[in-house]
């Protein structure tokens, strides 16, 4: 039948309303915008980084060195555990591949030895229902006074998870204090942290905040041998080698810190009045300036050494004890890396280092291309579409004209409307919807035609097409939408924009090009009444 | 106003008696196919491969690859392609994966930054670690392969298994020779890539559902033609819409291929191809696997007597 119920009618122009209404903020600045009354939708589409330009950047823990981190301070941990009263004697203690070793020599000792490693296996708390209790390590008996430390998988999977999420709250400080873009930081499956950052054309300085693990430490200087002398033969026990970040000299320094990061309260830019060379200043909190107060107290005269990352960014020597709190670090930046180092020493060091893993970055002038080329593209091909569908169908044509104008301003309203991002990819999407959109109508009016040709007068003929064709109609949507579902659910950036537009197109498609034109087309053949279709 | 038909009213074609010729023609294409994806393989891009992809716009004129080549060759990054892209100032930088360490692929850039100088615009970089190119890969094929099912069971659902089995052959058909297109052509094969070929799957799918669907409507119609005749006469009835649906989907194609931009250009090309090779299967391919497959009319006969059964 080709009568509608009222409210049928009203509903359909209400979707089509809605549509056009959502879509339309797209085409006003956010200045004009600001100034509509609040009852109409303002929301603009959210564009993809390939089309506003902004960089992608797929980050990943990297577990082989974290678990080296561990494995340091398990060394340290088990070494001052046999030292303490009674002292058990063990030779070898160190880092063998992916685990940690020591023997124990005295064989009388074992299991006082035992009892005290497996103090050190670092149960870890899971938090759910308290539980079970994981152990960070488990601990193998190889025999022969030999033991040896391993990572339990599950240890090392909560350890992660916790790095994972530290370095998350990390990163969003540090991009905050830079306060120029607003990216988005996600955590991806167990290990990864995804940040994207639309408007971000360079994300070089993104990636020197984001990358560093920026881990300062304060050490002594050793001065008891020469780092070349150390070099040759071997650094006395309790120091280490560290390399400085500009002229690549050996230091000697102990390997414990005196003081580090973490009893930091606020780091600044400033520049030096003698030189006029950027530096950074920095104030401890009161446990770490009393500490500070201390160590400069007792080492007048003596060097120490600041270092970022196992690198020593500057060994001044300590002219008088600092009691304030606070100090300076010169090291040759440029103001940018001043400011970075600022920046990073507020913010705290990242738990463990992070690796890029995949970038994708899109400047903003592509990005302003591919929108200008999207456009034309999509004007040309709507328009070639257009005219065929009258030129074969005439007035049909035109109406399923009008459905697909309905059809491509209700995708960008609902894209508009859920903030979906529209892509490259994407635009193609809408476009092949332009082209197949039709299809529902081409079946339609064949089958019209065809109705016509088997003696069938007009209304039963546009009433017969319109259903028989119903049934082809959502059975090759239908296909087309589990393709999509696919598409969205497996695919990743580009390909899940392509998979929203192709999905909300189907949708779309179906409505506009079956319910709404069957009323246009009912409401023309009631104005007109013609006893044969021009068709 | 005289109005289009691109395909007269009384169009009948023999179909059927053409897939002695265009079997084995078939069959050769995709053999083709298969044997240059086993020879010459697919142009993995850096989503499957890992490496970097640079696109830069030169500020002072032409770009001049030679030169470029040149710099980029001294950095001794091993495999570089350096191709003019859209336009005299653009160009295409592809360097192969580095090393093992992700770390390594980072210093590409700066490296590549320093070696290109000034008057050079970075539009666009990707950087894939080995890791993430091979998850991606097994995403792209569970994609494929997962859709199949699902539509396979769909169709399943909503008819008999021979139209279910002859639609999977028959996308099947159309996914091997696209993936040889590719081969032959040393397209890109990338994450848009797998889109394509996915929307070649619906798209080619839906153009046989809409001839299957037509066929079953046959079936029930017309119950002492035979089958042949009976497959012909339905490919003819849906030909009209077959061929215009085709056309309005390639218009609108075209135009993305030659406005679109460089970027997407592969990905259209693929589809303009899918979309061809989509249509002609859906003609010559579909009904002839329904033959093939012995499908009856019988079989559906059979179906009504036995309902007419249950209800008496």
């Amino acid at each position: 039948m080709l009568y509608f119920a009222r409210w049928k009618i009203a509903l359909i122009l209400l979707v089509v309303l809605a549509g056009v209404l959502a879509t339309l903020p797209n085409f006003f600045s956010k200045s004009t915008l600001e100034s509509w009354p609040d009852f109409l939708p303002k929301r603009q589409i959210v564009l993809g980084l390939d089309l506003q330009g902004g960089a992608y950047l797929l980050y990943e823990v990297d577990s082989e060195d974290y678990k080296q981190q561990q494995f340091r301070q398990l060394v340290g941990n088990v070494r001052q555990a046999l030292r303490e009263n009674p002292r058990i004697g063990y030779t070898g203690l160190g880092i063998q591949g992916d685990s940690v070793q020591v023997r124990i020599r005295d064989a009388a000792k074992i299991d006082e030895a035992r009892a005290r490693l497996n103090e050190q296996l670092n149960p870890l708390n899971t938090g759910v229902f308290g539980g079970q209790t994981v152990n960070e390590f488990q601990l193998d008996d190889q025999g022969d006074g030999l033991f040896r430390f391993t990572f339990t998988d599950d240890g090392l999977q909560q350890r992660l998870a916790k790095v994972v999420e530290q370095s998350i709250e990390v990163i969003r400080r540090r991009v905050d204090e830079l306060g120029t873009t607003e990216p988005s930081i996600q955590r991806q499956g167990t290990d990864r942290i995804l940040v994207e950052a639309p408007g971000e054309s360079d994300p070089q300085r993104l990636k020197d905040i984001i990358g560093q693990t920026a881990q300062l430490t304060f050490h002594l200087v050793d001065d008891s041998m020469s780092p070349s002398q150390a070099l040759q033969s071997r650094p006395p026990a309790g120091t280490m080698i560290v390399y400085g970040v500009e002229d690549q000299l050996p230091y000697l320094l102990d390997e414990t810190p005196l003081l580090t990061g973490e009893e930091l309260q606020d780091a600044s830019v400033a520049f030096d009045q003698q030189t006029n060379e950027p530096v950074v200043n920095f104030r401890f909190n009161t446990a770490g300036a009393r500490k500070f107060a201390d160590v400069t107290r007792q080492n007048v005269n003596r060097p120490f050494a600041i270092v970022l990352d196992n690198e020593v960014i500057s060994a001044p020597v300590i002219r008088e004890p600092i009691t304030g709190g606070s100090g300076q670090i010169s090291g040759s930046f440029t103001v940018e890396g001043a400011d970075n180092l600022a920046v990073l020493l507020r913010a705290g060091a990242l738990p463990a280092k992070l690796n890029v893993i995949e970038e994708r970055s899109v400047g903003p002038g592509l990005g302003a291309d591919s929108i200008e080329s999207g456009k034309i593209a999509s004007y040309v091909g709507a328009a070639a579409v257009v005219i065929f569908m009258i030129l074969t169908y005439g007035v049909f044509g035109v109406m399923s004209n009008v459905a697909l104008f309905a059809n491509v301003t209700l995708i960008f309203g609902v894209l508009t409307t859920l903030q979906a991002t529209l892509t490259l990819p994407g635009i193609a999407g809408i476009v092949l919807t332009v082209g197949m959109a039709v299809d529902a109508n081409v079946l339609i009016y064949e089958r019209i035609r065809e109705e016509m040709r088997a003696g069938r007068s007009a209304v039963s003929a546009i009433d017969a097409g319109y259903q028989r064709a119903m049934g082809t109609i959502l059975d090759a949507n239908i296909t087309t939408l589990v393709a999509a579902l696919i598409l969205f659910f497996i695919g990743s950036g580009p390909v899940k924009g392509f998979a929203v537009t192709l999905m909300v197109g189907i949708f779309t498609t179906v409505f506009s090009a079956v319910t709404f034109s069957r009323f246009l087309v009912s409401t023309w053949y009631r104005r007109k009444r013609p006893s044969t279709l021009p068709i | 106003m005289k109005l289009l038909r691109l395909v007269p009213d009384k169009t009948n074609l023999r179909f059927m008696s053409w897939r002695r010729v265009s079997y084995p023609f078939t069959a050769f294409v995709a053999i083709a196919s298969i044997a240059l994806f086993l020879t010459v393989g697919l142009n993995y891009g850096i989503d499957f491969k890992g490496g970097s992809l640079i696109e830069i716009k030169t500020t002072d004129g032409p770009a001049n690859i030679g030169e470029i080549r040149g710099k980029l060759g001294d950095l001794n990054l091993g495999d570089i392609q350096v191709q003019e892209f859209g336009s005299p100032e653009e160009v295409l930088i592809r360097i192969e994966h580095q090393g093992d360490a992700d770390a390594d692929q980072q210093e590409v850039l700066t490296n590549v930054r320093q070696a290109l100088g000034e008057n050079v615009e970075f539009r666009r970089t990707e950087i894939v670690g080995p890791r993430v190119s091979g998850e991606l890969a097994q995403a792209g094929i569970m994609a494929v392969g997962g859709a199949l099912v699902l539509i396979l069971f769909y169709i399943w659902i909503r008819f008999e298994w021979h139209f279910a089995v002859g639609a999977i052959l028959t996308t099947l058909n159309d996914i091997i020779v696209t993936i040889g297109l590719f081969s032959l052509l040393q397209l890109d094969f990338t994450l848009s890539s797998i889109a394509a070929v996915l929307t070649i799957l619906g798209y080619s799918l839906n153009d046989t559902v809409v001839v299957y669907d037509r066929v079953r409507e046959n079936l029930r119609r017309y119950k002492k033609l035979p089958l042949d005749e009976l497959l012909d006469r339905s490919i003819n009835e849906t030909l009209a819409r077959t061929v215009n649906t085709s056309l309005t989907t390639l218009l609108a194609l075209f135009a993305l291929y030659i406005f679109g931009g460089e970027v997407i250009q592969s990905f259209v090309l693929a589809m303009i191809f899918g979309v061809v090779i989509g249509t002609y299967s859906s003609v010559f391919l579909a009904c002839p696997f329904l033959i093939m497959l012995k499908l009856r009319p019988s079989a559906f006969r059979k179906e009504e007597d036995d309902n007419k059964a249950i209800q008496a």
